[in-house]
């Protein structure tokens, strides 16, 4: 065996995630799927809530900027910001899903604190129009929000939840309280309303500071702006009780017990670099990680041959095109039993195609197919490395591996394939006998 | 040729990759180049396996033309001090405001204030000249924020009319625009070959068309080789699976009998052809789609070894030899 093909059996992960006991405990309320941009968390959340439901329980999935045909096929591309339940699903449960909107979620925290007449002001505030309609961190905040709506409201005995495109996994967990302390900050608070620090004696000489910084950003922002944040925070203040305050909450949601975090990654070198720093700020915030969700794997069932004997088998087979091939008898023999499904080639090919070997396009189509192969034991074990570097750091974590398929994923039966898949834990290759 | 070449696309599909290398393939014998990038991720230096760029502008590599290659990663906070110096004469007390949080505060509430601060500041390096009266950067390549960004990002003048609607950053925000829709700028986008890059693409250009941005150039990064074409693919569907048994074997690869090594190979080598040929029709569509957008198209491979910067220059090569540069 070649030191490459070693490596395609060796064992990588330290330990193989088991998905279902975990999505069948009644014990677990809430998992958050993380993970850097474009990884998989919003197919891998679906995924998994229609397993959950599928296997008997009342799910709610809560998906943010899902494709738009995957959030079709789940009858959720009218942005109500509520959940809709999900048809299609098999089984005795039930699956729920939505579709996060940001700012119709920011107007209900509005409307529901403040009486008729103050929350229109503030909905009507230029301030608040920016900040609801995307200011940064304002989309995690929200979904962060809206988890603790679906919490609170004490429907579903699953929530599953998606994390917003970002680059860093991270800023699902920072964005919110950022966002909280800015708002609900010191600086907010002195820049908007310096007056006040009027007769405060040890306060002076900030005061000064102030008046003259909050005369050089009115200039440089236009007077005006900076009213409306004031306008704004004071109209909030006396209704909402704290922005901090809020994202502490929720935030101590995903400390609570019953909650389980995923961290979805590429193998790549950047997306598991992420993973990583994830992984290690979880540990630190006593936030109970279940896994890691590898997506995207690639594998070959012909994982013995390296990429050096491919190319090398490919060049002889260019240089040497019209030898004849030996064997024709038995091989033709073999053929016969031998029209597995998947593979389009029918076994009466043979008879049209005359003798196979007078073709002299076949050594060039089988040197084509050698280097296809070499192409992929080349991805892999660029994967393999990748996937090593991250286990060497994280033993003690465990790992499931989604294959990646060759169409994206965008109905139900795709989701559930993922789900089967990630249930699985080990991307499904097709069989290999043994040497 | 435009001087300031910005580089956008979706995100992760190479638009740092494909800045740097076209920094490299732009700057020819006796020629300077300024790669500049925004989002303050040092991406540029670890691209060149350098230390983190300070604000400030440096020489970071010779390019296999012969010119030099300068990087800047423009941090929002300094610039923006930058510039109260000055238009205000701040001195100390400009620190004094960082030191707050101020800055901080204001590009907070105020995002389109980064973004003509980011801008800002790439334009004045295109206008730069020398004592000699020169230019100081023959080109500027900057490392742009993703599509869904850039139409935005490069029309911050919209955005701060509204904030300031007079003095010093006004003006400063109308010069930029100036620069900025001028055919003195080029947008590239880059894509993958693949659906929604594609389609962001498409959304993207559309956008920047309407807000009357010059569009370039489109660049398809990360092109896999085309091993087997559509014919191809074809007679491999129509090849009896001994033909291909025998072929293995005679190439050495074991017995061609059922149950031999050349044998085994055979469906697992099929499937894989199998997949190929679906990716290869995606492929196909999407290149009819950028076909039909009207812009040059240039196609970059995706390098198997991994990103490294012997690999970079082999990109930047490319870029010169399909006359991007
Ligand atoms: N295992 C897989 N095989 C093939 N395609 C996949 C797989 N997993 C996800 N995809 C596809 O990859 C794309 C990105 O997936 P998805 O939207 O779930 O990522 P995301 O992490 O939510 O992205 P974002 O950060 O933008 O929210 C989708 O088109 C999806 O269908
Ligand atoms: N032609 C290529 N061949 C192989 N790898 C590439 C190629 N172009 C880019 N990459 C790799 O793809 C990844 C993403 O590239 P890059 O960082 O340039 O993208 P980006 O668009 O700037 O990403 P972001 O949106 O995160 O800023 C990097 O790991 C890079 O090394
Ligand atoms: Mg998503
Ligand atoms: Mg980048």
């Amino acid at each position: 065996m070649s030191p490459d093909a070693e490596r395609q059996h060796r064992i990588s992960p330290a330990r193989v995630l088991d998905l279902d006991p975990l999505l069948d405990d009644p014990a677990t309320r809430i998992v958050v799927c993380c993970g850097s941009g474009g990884v998989g968390k919003t197919t891998t959340a679906a995924a998994l809530g229609l397993r959950a439901a599928e296997r008997g329980r009342k799910v709610v999935v809560l998906t943010i900027d899902p494709a738009r045909r995957l959030a079709q096929s789940m009858g959720i591309d009218s942005l109500d910001n509520t959940p809709r339940r999900v048809k299609g699903v098999e089984g005795a449960g039930e699956l729920h899903a939505m579709m996060l909107d940001m700012k119709r979620t920011f107007d209900e925290i509005v409307e529901a604190h403040a009486d008729p007449a103050r929350a229109s002001a503030i909905l009507g505030n230029p301030f608040y129009q920016s900040l609801s309609a995307g200011f940064a961190g304002t989309q995690e905040y929200m979904a962060m929000e809206k988890l603790g709506q679906l919490r609170a409201r004490d429907e579903w005995d699953l929530i599953v939840v998606d994390t917003p495109p970002s680059r860093s996994a991270l800023d699902f967990l920072d964005a919110p309280k950022r966002l909280g302390s800015f708002l609900d900050g010191r600086l907010i608070r002195l820049l908007t309303a310096p007056a006040k620090l009027g007769g405060r004696a040890g306060m002076k000489f900030l005061n000064v500071g102030m008046s003259m910084m909050t005369g050089t950003l009115g200039k440089l922002l236009g007077g005006q702006l900076l009213k409306d944040v004031q306008t704004f925070i004071s109209a909030m203040d006396t209704t909402f009780g704290g922005f901090r305050t809020r994202a502490d909450a929720t935030y101590k949601l995903l400390q609570a017990p019953g909650t389980a975090f995923l961290v979805v990654a590429a193998p790549e070198r950047d997306a598991l670099r992420e993973a990583a720093y994830f992984v290690e700020r979880l540990a630190a915030e006593d936030m109970p990680l279940a896994g890691l969700v590898l997506n995207r794997v690639h594998g070959s069932g012909a994982a013995r041959l390296s990429a050096e004997r491919a190319l090398a088998a490919a060049e002889d087979l260019d240089h040497a095109s019209d030898r004849p091939a030996e064997n024709l008898e038995e091989a033709r023999i073999v053929d016969q039993e031998d029209g597995k499904a998947g593979v389009r080639n029918s076994p009466d090919t043979d008879g049209s195609s005359g003798s196979p070997t007078s073709d002299p396009t076949v050594p060039q189509l089988t040197a084509g197919l050698l280097r296809l192969h070499a192409e992929r034991m080349q991805l892999l074990s660029r994967e393999q490395r990748t996937r090593d570097r991250f286990t060497a750091l994280h033993p003690e974590v465990a790992v499931a591996e989604v294959a990646a398929l060759p169409g994206d994923v965008h109905d139900l039966a795709g989701l559930r394939d993922i789900g089967a898949r990630l249930a699985a834990g080990r991307p499904e290759l097709p069989q290999t006998a043994e040497e | 040729m435009s001087r300031l070449q910005v580089v956008s696309g979706k995100g992760g599909t190479g638009k740092t990759t494909v800045a740097a290398a076209l920094a490299l393939a732009l700057a020819d014998e006796g020629k300077r180049t300024l790669l500049v990038e925004v989002e303050g991720r040092q991406g540029i230096a670890q691209l060149f396996e350098t230390e983190a760029l300070p604000y400030e502008e440096r020489k970071i590599a010779v390019a296999p033309g012969g010119g030099e290659v300068y990087a800047l990663a423009i941090d929002p906070e300094l610039a923006l001090l930058d510039y109260l110096q000055m238009f205000y004469k701040l001195g100390g007390a400009g620190r004094a405001l960082k030191k707050l949080g101020a800055i901080d505060f204001a590009t907070t509430i105020a995002p389109g204030l980064r973004d003509v601060l980011l801008t800002g500041k790439a334009c004045e390096a295109v206008r730069r000249k020398e004592k000699s009266g020169r230019f100081a950067y023959d080109y500027v390549v900057m490392d742009a924020p993703p599509t869904g960004r850039i139409t935005r990002f490069l029309n911050v003048n919209d955005e701060v009319a509204g904030l300031a609607k007079i003095g010093p950053i006004h003006n400063q925000a109308q010069a930029v625009m100036r620069v900025l829709k001028s055919p003195e700028t080029a947008v590239h986008l880059v894509t993958l070959l693949e659906e929604m890059p594609v389609q962001e693409t498409a959304d993207g250009i559309a956008e920047l068309r309407a807000a009357k941005l010059p569009v370039g150039r489109v660049i398809v990064n990360m092109v896999r080789p085309e091993v087997l074409d559509a014919a191809e693919l074809e007679l491999v569907r129509g090849t009896a699976r001994s033909s291909f048994a025998q072929t293995l074997s005679a190439a050495g690869l074991g017995g061609a009998r059922r149950g031999g090594h050349a044998e085994r190979l055979v469906d697992p080598l099929l499937a894989q052809a199998e997949e190929y040929a679906e990716r290869y029709a995606l492929e196909h569509e999407q290149r009819a789609v950028l076909g039909e957008l009207g812009l040059p198209l240039h196609e970059l491979p995706l390098l198997a070894e991994g990103m490294d910067l012997a690999g970079l220059y082999q990109l930047a090569k490319e870029l010169r030899k399909q006359g991007m540069s």
